[in-house]
């Protein structure tokens, strides 16, 4: 039993860290302290920079170009990315389609897509999520219909994030509408982002940024040999893909970088009766409450890599919806925390996009940049990747056995 | 990092494991009650036979040697099936206490400890003072070539079965002050000394002890006088790790109870299991357990640590997050039972009773978040 990092590991982490002191550019480090994201440009500047390093897909195997990472070097690099902070390497990219590809996909599909997911020269995003098929994905309704050596698409899908700058999504799409089984006729295909009849239209959320998109497909022509595995086998690979590599849910690191700007805020930050808001005792209490919860989420992931890496299993492990659930709970919390360290003077709209730059900010308004932003984004932390419910729902099932019916 | 159980420690769960669900539960409810001081001495010498009475102490002082994973894993399982006999407060408190302050002292008893002849304890809390380590007012003045104490003790863990008794006083300094505190032997027969037994909530027997101008020998001072502030802070930071993973076991056993209740009680024409809002509260639930779990494990670890800041910090932190698991998951399994949960028919009624207590035990949520607070929160984050 030995909780904290090993020498080695230790070593790794310190080399991590120089790696992104050294080698972030210096305009995404600004931006990101400003704002609390990233720019597409930005996103794929510094992955590129990582897959030189050969550090762009931590937990690929060696022959796909992955490091060779232990579990905990990934846990530990994807920490100090997120506290950096730095870009994390493109989920879809690199912790979805990627791992679908080279586990599911014949020899062609890996040599032709793996280099250029890895290195963010194809930029994918995820087809899922349709107007009527949310928590309830299997329900969804695009079609494809084979048609000679193609497969004509129809339907539209939504909350597709980052739409407006992939190459490629990789989507769900029914084959066969007749299936007993809703989940049983759906298949996992790649779409070229500019083929014929593909129109993406932007959704803005409520953090007043451009993230994610309504995607619509008119008569898409996608050749057969974009189809990853078997026809109608498409719902196994999409459980295979959100059950792998999700210990790095939680987002601790994301959540702790958020806190250090809290406290660094609240150190000038005056409050009523001549204090600073770091000596505030109700701050204090939430500060601390949540650095306890945390250091348990903390040690709950490090829990569930040991035990995947003493008992390695393909199946998705159940008990990383309590670092989802928890996770989410913690980056709302911490990005709260911070809002309301940043106080009033987070409320000007500071437009990152320049979409409204006719915002002109008041003179002598000191803004906290961007705390207003992230306090918006992390509302959705609940709901994507499987909503709050939906990971009690897993816990409840999965791990307590409890039925949908009796 | 590595989070697995040696081959011993494996073996060491699956005995206690064992031997608790052989003895306790409703059983070791019931045969504890029949107890006058909280021992039930069939389990203390099956403890002693197992060598669990002589686990935490140093091989060298003739115990086995068990540090505090070991320690964890015991008390996991006696959580798990409400195991009543005072091992955290006859043998565990107190060991702590003399290994920090007069290894010499404690070599002697550990033979007599580990077979289950001599229990141990440790009289420090008194009455009012909460949870505030250096309050203590019973004084022990210098006479000739002796003490004399004066002073009242109270809930003294194993206090009513011990047969040497350590005792914190005030040799200098005033009432809160970390300077000035002292541990002395008391016999248990010493002239002056008054023991009144009762029981707890939980069920557990404890003491309270009068003092009356109690005639000590010189050699009855424990340590060095008035330095024992900080071995007494260790031994209790021992203990509420220990108790930290008794929250763990008792809340885990809540929970599977929990489940299989509403899997088998029927209202409104099936089983309960099948609401939603129901099994929403039992994830809940399950997320409670398995986050003190991992706060429990931290507090173990982090008694190894030479920084005695950065051990506060850990143990508080882990107190909080397993007072707030306990408290959650306690009172949802109680709820979640109905009427039947709140009789002291069913083991879950207990357990609630305890891990109520485990709440405030050396320390509520409350005072250990401004333990944390003081302390500059975790890492010293939120320091000067």
């Amino acid at each position: 039993m030995e909780l904290s990092f090993s020498p080695d590991e230790l070593a790794f982490r310190a080399e991590v860290r120089a790696f992104i002191r050294d080698n972030l550019p210096e305009d995404i480090r600004a931006f990101a302290h400003r704002s609390g994201y990233y720019k597409a440009d930005q996103v794929r500047r510094w992955q590129k920079i990582l897959d030189s390093r050969g550090w762009a897909a931590g937990h690929w195997p060696v022959e796909f170009g992955g490091p060779g990472w232990t579990a905990v070097q990934r846990y530990i690099f994807n920490e100090e990315l997120l506290r950096a902070p730095a870009p994390e390497p493109l989920s879809f990219n690199i912790n979805m389609v990627g791992p679908v590809i080279y586990t599911f996909g014949t020899e062609e599909q890996k040599s032709r897509f793996l280099p250029k997911i890895r290195s963010l020269d194809w930029w994918f995003c995820q087809g899922f999520s349709e107007p009527g098929a949310g928590s309830d994905l299997a329900a969804l309704k695009t079609s494809a219909v084979t048609d000679g050596d193609s497969y004509v698409i129809n339907g539209q899908k939504i909350w597709t994030s980052t739409a407006q700058h992939a190459d490629w999504m990789f989507a769900l799409v029914r084959t066969d509408p007749k299936a007993p089984k809703k989940q049983m006729g759906i298949s996992f295909l790649l779409i070229d982002m500019n083929t014929p009849g593909i129109d993406v239209r932007p959704i803005v959320t409520i953090d007043g940024e451009h993230h994610t998109n309504e995607v619509f497909f008119d008569n898409v022509r996608v050749p057969a040999e974009n189809l990853i595995g078997e026809e109608n086998k498409g719902w196994d690979y999409a459980k295979f893909l959100l059950g792998s590599e999700r210990t790095g849910i939680a987002r601790v690191g994301l959540s702790k970088g958020r806190m250090d700007r809290a406290l660094e805020l609240a150190r000038v930050a005056p409050v009523y009766g001549g204090a600073r808001l770091i000596e505030d005792p109700g701050f204090r209490q939430r500060a601390l409450k949540l650095q306890v919860e945390l250091k348990a989420l903390e040690i709950s992931a490090l829990r569930i890599i040991d035990r995947q890496r003493r008992n390695p299993s393909d199946k998705p492990d159940a008990a990383s919806s309590i670092l989802k659930l928890r996770g989410a709970e913690t980056q709302q919390a911490s990005a709260e925390l911070l809002a309301d360290a940043a106080g009033p003077s987070a409320a000007p709209f500071f437009d990152f996009r320049e979409m409204f730059s006719d915002n002109e900010v008041p003179q002598g308004v000191a803004r906290a940049d961007g705390a207003m932003r992230v306090h918006f984004a992390a509302r959705p932390a609940t709901i994507y990747g499987g909503a709050s419910e939906v990971q009690k729902n897993i816990i409840a099932k999965a791990i307590l056995g409890f039925k949908d019916k009796p | 990092m590595n989070f697995e159980y040696s081959d011993e420690q494996a073996l060491l769960s699956d005995a206690v494991t064992r031997f608790v669900s052989d003895r306790y539960g409703l059983a070791g409810v019931r045969s504890a009650a029949e107890t006058k001081d909280g021992v039930t001495a069939a389990n203390w010498q099956g403890m002693a036979d197992m060598g669990l009475l002589g686990m935490p102490f140093p091989e060298q002082a003739g115990g086995f040697g068990g540090g505090p994973v070991e320690t964890q894993i015991v008390m996991e399982a006696f959580g798990r099936g409400h195991v009543l006999d005072p091992w955290v407060g006859g043998v565990l408190l107190p060991g702590a206490l003399l290994s920090a302050l007069d290894p010499a002292r404690l070599t002697e008893l550990v033979p007599d400890v580990a077979t289950g002849d001599l229990v141990l304890a440790l009289a420090h809390e008194e009455d009012g003072a909460r949870y505030v380590t250096a309050q203590v007012v019973t004084n022990a003045r210098r006479c000739g070539n002796g003490w004399r104490l004066s002073g009242r003790k109270v809930n003294v863990l194993a206090g009513a079965a011990a047969n040497r008794l350590f005792v914190t006083a005030r040799t200098a300094g005033a009432e809160a002050d970390e300077d000035g505190i002292s541990v002395f032997e008391v016999p248990v027969d010493a002239p002056g000394l008054s023991r009144t037994a009762y029981r707890q909530y939980d069920g557990q027997t404890v003491a309270a002890l009068t003092l009356d101008d109690v005639s000590l020998p010189d050699g009855a001072l424990v340590g060095d006088e008035g330095e024992a502030f900080s071995a007494l802070e260790l031994a209790l930071d021992t203990a509420t790790a220990a108790i930290c993973a008794e929250a763990v076991g008792a809340t885990e056993t809540m929970l599977h109870a929990t489940v299989d209740y509403l899997k088998t009680r029927q209202q409104f024409g099936g089983p309960l299991s099948r609401f939603q809002v129901l099994q929403h509260r039992c994830a809940e639930m399950y997320v409670a357990v398995e986050q003190a779990r991992s706060m429990a494990l931290y507090a173990a670890v982090s008694l190894g640590l030479e920084d005695r800041d950065e051990r506060r910090r850990a143990i508080s932190a882990a107190k909080v997050q397993c007072a707030e698991s306990a408290r959650f998951a306690g009172q949802n399994a109680v709820q979640m039972h109905g009427g039947i949960g709140v009789t002291d028919e069913l083991l879950v009624g207990h357990l609630f009773r305890r891990t109520t207590m485990i709440e405030r035990q050396f320390g509520d949520a409350g005072h250990h978040l401004a333990r944390l607070d003081r302390l500059g929160g975790l890492d010293n984050q939120m320091g000067e």
